[in-house]
């Protein structure tokens, strides 16, 4: 009963969503859709960072490697002929790339696919090493996947990158995938195969005598995640229209483990709130970049403002929220209605915001 | 290729290899003690060029006063950073420290970039830096032996600081245990922060070293320095203080070599460090002076 | 035909031997002990059985099979669960999870059918969570089931970690020191459960043990190491008398 219940709701969340999107779609202008479409990437961004270190414990910084991956792909398949000859004027691109021009959604599916190839094929050899020493060589591989694709000209038009990607991402695909994405991942740690990777994640030894096959679970782990993490460098590149290689330096790996850690490491709801605010905030604070008149009294803008209060922001939380804003805890039907209900004190099941101390001042005010 | 070139570009890769083994040193004996990745020690480094920049270009200190000077004032802004970001973290789980690293690191670029502006500045080496010497037909400026031979100097006095003295050898032992360490009454606080000056001191020495090599600041300049040193720590064997100088050698050594050996494939220049890091973590995953680490079971 | 059996087995850590020739069997149904002072070498022993290390040198069988070297999943696959020293339980899940991620090695379902909740991984995993529940009913935990595991005390801690590695359906089960930390009284009901389990889950057992209370009240059979060789084996009370236990010992029988 309370399981179909939930799923009616669910449903009907789904739907009142779409009707939100459709009106954002209609009504607000380019810059806002844009940010919010952004919003829906870096959720992905995020809940997949959550799998495989949240849930697996594998401290991997391969994500802005696989992000390129995907985006190149978004770009290389969507741009038409005559925008590639245009692009690859120092080189032409590599003949069987040339006339190719798809879809969107084979190319989506292509992106994550190679993606997640490459991503198995990183994690192959660097999933025998643990803790900081993966993290390590992760980054390693990233950076190396971004190098070749600042060289590799005829493929990727090097250091120039490419202009003039079909802008085929809108709201309804960005959240569309990340929908799906929590969904999958959602189901993933929620069955006995995300048992043993939460296993692993808490204790490696243990889970191994357990009979769980370390190897296995890691690298779907894996390549999970970077199926994801490439669809988003798809869906980014078919966003931003342009690709500059610089925008997947190793950098853009910390601000998501930066946004991940500020949502909480094991909890779903929290990246996806994390990766919202993180991009609507950005975007507001841009003004304090630009010159600001107050009165006769004139501040120039000063480039780098917005990220030094992230930055503080984010060494706040993690001072002071050290479990991040939601903990290990998810939203869930049966916390909100508790929660409306008032009786949320009672709820003690360990998936419900319910037994946060946090619900219960709430509850007493 | 002539034997002087290749001398010239063995002189250049050792200079380059000893910067990037300072800078590592920072990193190695962070981790040793906190079992921390340090990614803001890179952001450090530049401070240290910056603020010998601004003692000499700003206040006109001449070199021999701005340089040391520079030196104390990133100590101590090395000091400070492990205060207020890593010191509440310290019993938490790992990576609220690695991200409290990672805040540090954003935090210290961008008001860079909002206090120096995000244009490169020039930066003036001193004369005697900057002498011309003829070997024959190869020449080399002043410059490359004097950071081999600073550097050479600032590892003797290193290592005669972390092997003969108190705070040092308690350093060590605090490396091998933390928790025992602080039981036999170390101080631990302070051995983190004499470790954490340290650190720093090296890496503004290696940020002004740095400078007078490639002689344009900016507030970015650390990032690459830093992840390459880091990964020259990893090489070395990430705790180990002589593998983390064996480790910069190794890296700055190799890089200026493979691109004056196959010079078509400077692009590719970042990547070699990478690609030697993790060929290395997979046949040696405790790095070349690491030591084996079984777990306890 | 017995159920394990070690071949002059040798480890060394670099220059340190720690096990030395050491060769035993155990027949099925059997609840033998392993003792020894500290640092003799017996968790080296189990870490060689279950997997952790491979063998220097030597053969380790189970079942007719040449386990030795294999890896610690293949070995708990074939039938050998243990415990640990320092009770290794799953901290971020709770107490029925425990015990369930113990029933995964037998999921047949591919992790397809599992996201997307096909009805043959959905039956499975009902008859997971059914068998996990009767296993936690069975140790008496099933009151306990959606508690954190470190919210738990410490004895009841130690019969999760052996209700978790019943989960895995074993022929043999290693327990590394289970008593350790306890006191007489629940080191009492400890011995109980132990010959509980032995004789309701088909098992045999080998275990380490500090506590000689523990090891003279249930093991037929004792086995003595000191520094990885074995130095004498029977029952209880010739161990007990047998000059060179007690040299090894000096006299030092509780807690060493």
């Amino acid at each position: 009963m309370k399981i179909k219940r939930n799923t009616l709701l669910t449903l009907a969340a789904l739907a009142v969503f779409y009707g939100l999107l459709a009106l954002a779609e209609n009504t607000l202008n380019t810059y806002w859709v844009r940010i919010l479409n952004l919003c829906a990437v870096y959720t992905i961004f995020a809940v997949t960072f959550n799998l495989i270190f949240g849930y697996t414990g594998q401290f991997s910084l391969g994500h802005a490697g696989f992000a390129a991956i995907g985006a190149y792909v978004g770009a290389l398949l969507t741009l038409s002929p005559a925008q590639k000859q245009a692009n690859f004027f120092l080189q032409p691109i590599l003949p069987f790339l040339a006339n190719v021009e798809m879809p969107f959604l084979p190319t989506l599916i292509i992106a994550g696919l190679l993606a997640a190839l490459i991503g198995s094929l990183v994690a192959w050899p660097a999933l025998r090493l643990r803790g900081d020493y993966l993290a390590i060589a992760t980054l390693g591989f990233s950076e190396i996947i971004r190098i070749f694709l600042v060289n590799w000209q005829p493929l990727t038009n090097g250091a120039m990158g490419l202009k003039g990607i079909p802008e085929y991402t809108n709201l309804y695909w960005s959240w569309g995938a990340a929908i799906v994405t929590i969904f999958i991942v959602k189901r993933l740690i929620d069955s006995s195969y995300g048992r043993a990777m939460k296993a692993i994640r808490d204790d490696e030894v243990a889970a191994e005598a357990l009979g769980v096959n370390l190897f296995k679970h890691k690298i779907m782990a894996f390549a999970v995640s970077a199926f994801f993490i490439g669809v988003a460098g798809a869906l980014f590149s078919n966003l931003i229209s342009t690709i500059d290689p610089k925008v997947f330096l190793f950098t853009l790996t910390y601000q998501i483990v930066g946004i991940t850690v500020m949502g909480g490491m094991g909890s779903l709801t929290g990246s996806a709130v994390a990766a919202s605010l993180y991009t609507i905030f950005l975007e507001l604070l841009r003004p304090i970049e630009s010159q600001i008149t107050i009165g006769s009294l004139m501040i120039p803008g000063r480039p780098g403002m917005r990220m030094v209060i992230f930055s503080l922001l984010l060494l706040f939380v993690i001072l002071f929220y050290r479990k991040g804003l939601f903990g290990q805890k998810e939203f869930s039907w049966d916390w909100l209605i508790g929660f409306l209900r008032g009786k949320n004190r009672k709820m003690k099941t360990s998936q419900t915001l319910g037994s946060t101390g946090a619900a219960d001042k709430e509850n007493k005010s | 290729m002539t034997f002087e070139l290749f001398l010239q570009h063995l002189a250049n890769g050792i200079s380059l290899g000893s910067l990037y083994a300072l800078i590592a040193i920072g990193y190695t004996m962070v981790y040793g003690i906190l079992r921390l990745i340090n990614f803001a020690h890179g952001d450090v480094v530049m401070l240290g060029a910056y603020a010998a920049f601004y003692g000499a270009a700003l206040f006109l200190l001449p070199w021999y006063i701005a340089f040391p000077l520079a030196i104390i004032i990133t100590a101590a802004l090395g000091v400070i950073i492990e205060r207020i970001a890593y010191k509440p973290l310290r019993e938490y789980p790992r990576i609220n420290l690695f991200t409290a690293a990672v805040a540090v690191s954003f935090l210290i670029e961008n008001l860079g970039i909002v206090i120096f502006g995000g244009r490169p500045f020039a930066f003036t080496r001193p004369e005697f830096m900057d002498v011309n010497l003829s070997f024959g037909k190869t020449s080399i400026i002043s410059y490359t032996f004097i950071i081999i031979i600073t550097a050479g100097i600032l590892f003797a006095i290193l290592l005669y600081l972390v092997n003969k003295t108190k705070a040092g050898m308690a350093m060590r032992a605090l490396s091998k245990d933390i928790e025992t360490t602080g039981l036999v009454g170390v101080n631990t606080d302070r051995i983190i922060m004499f470790t954490f000056a340290l650190g720093s001191a090296l890496a503004a020495a290696g940020g002004i070293l740095w400078a007078t090599k490639f002689p344009q600041i900016n507030p970015l300049m650390g990032v690459m320095p830093g992840l390459k040193a880091f990964i020259a720590a990893v090489l070395g064997g990430i705790g180990n203080i002589p593998g983390a100088m064996i480790g910069g050698f190794l890296l700055g050594i190799s890089e200026i070599l493979i691109v004056a050996f196959l010079p078509s494939l400077s692009g590719y220049r970042d990547a070699f460090a990478f690609a030697i890091l993790i060929l290395l973590l997979l046949f040696r995953p405790n790095g070349i002076m690491g030591e084996v680490q079984a777990e306890k079971v | 035909m017995s159920l394990l059996s070690l071949k002059s087995v040798i480890k060394r850590f670099g220059g340190l031997t720690a096990v030395n020739n050491f060769s035993t069997d155990l027949q099925p149904g059997e609840l033998c002990a392993l003792i020894g002072p500290n640092g003799s070498g017996k968790t080296t022993i189990f870490n060689l059985i279950t997997g952790i290390y491979a063998p220097t040198e030597g053969k380790i069988f189970f079942d007719d099979r040449d386990i030795s070297g294999k890896k610690p999943n293949e070995i708990t696959r074939a039938g050998i669960a243990r415990t640990f020293q320092n009770i290794r339980l799953f901290k971020g899940l709770n107490v029925l999870e425990n015990v369930m991620v113990g029933h995964h090695l037998r999921l047949k379902s591919d992790p397809f059918s599992a996201v997307f909740q096909l009805p043959g991984y959905m039956a499975e995993d009902r008859k997971m969570h059914q068998e996990a529940y009767e296993l936690l009913q069975a140790v008496n935990l099933a009151h306990l089931a959606d508690k954190e595991p470190t919210a738990l005390p410490y004895g009841q801690q130690r019969k999760l970690e052996i209700a978790r590695a019943l989960a895995t359906h074993p022929k043999l089960l290693l327990l590394d020191e289970p008593a350790a930390g306890m006191n007489p009284q629940e080191a009492e009901e400890l011995m109980e459960f132990i010959l509980h389990i032995l004789k309701n889950f088909e098992l045999t057992i080998f275990l380490i043990e500090h506590q000689m209370r523990v090891v003279m009240g249930i093991c037929p059979r004792i086995i003595v190491i000191d520094h990885g060789e074995q130095i004498a084996e029977g029952v209880p009370e010739i161990i007990q008398n047998d000059p060179r236990v007690i040299e090894a010992y000096l006299g030092v029988t509780e807690n060493a």
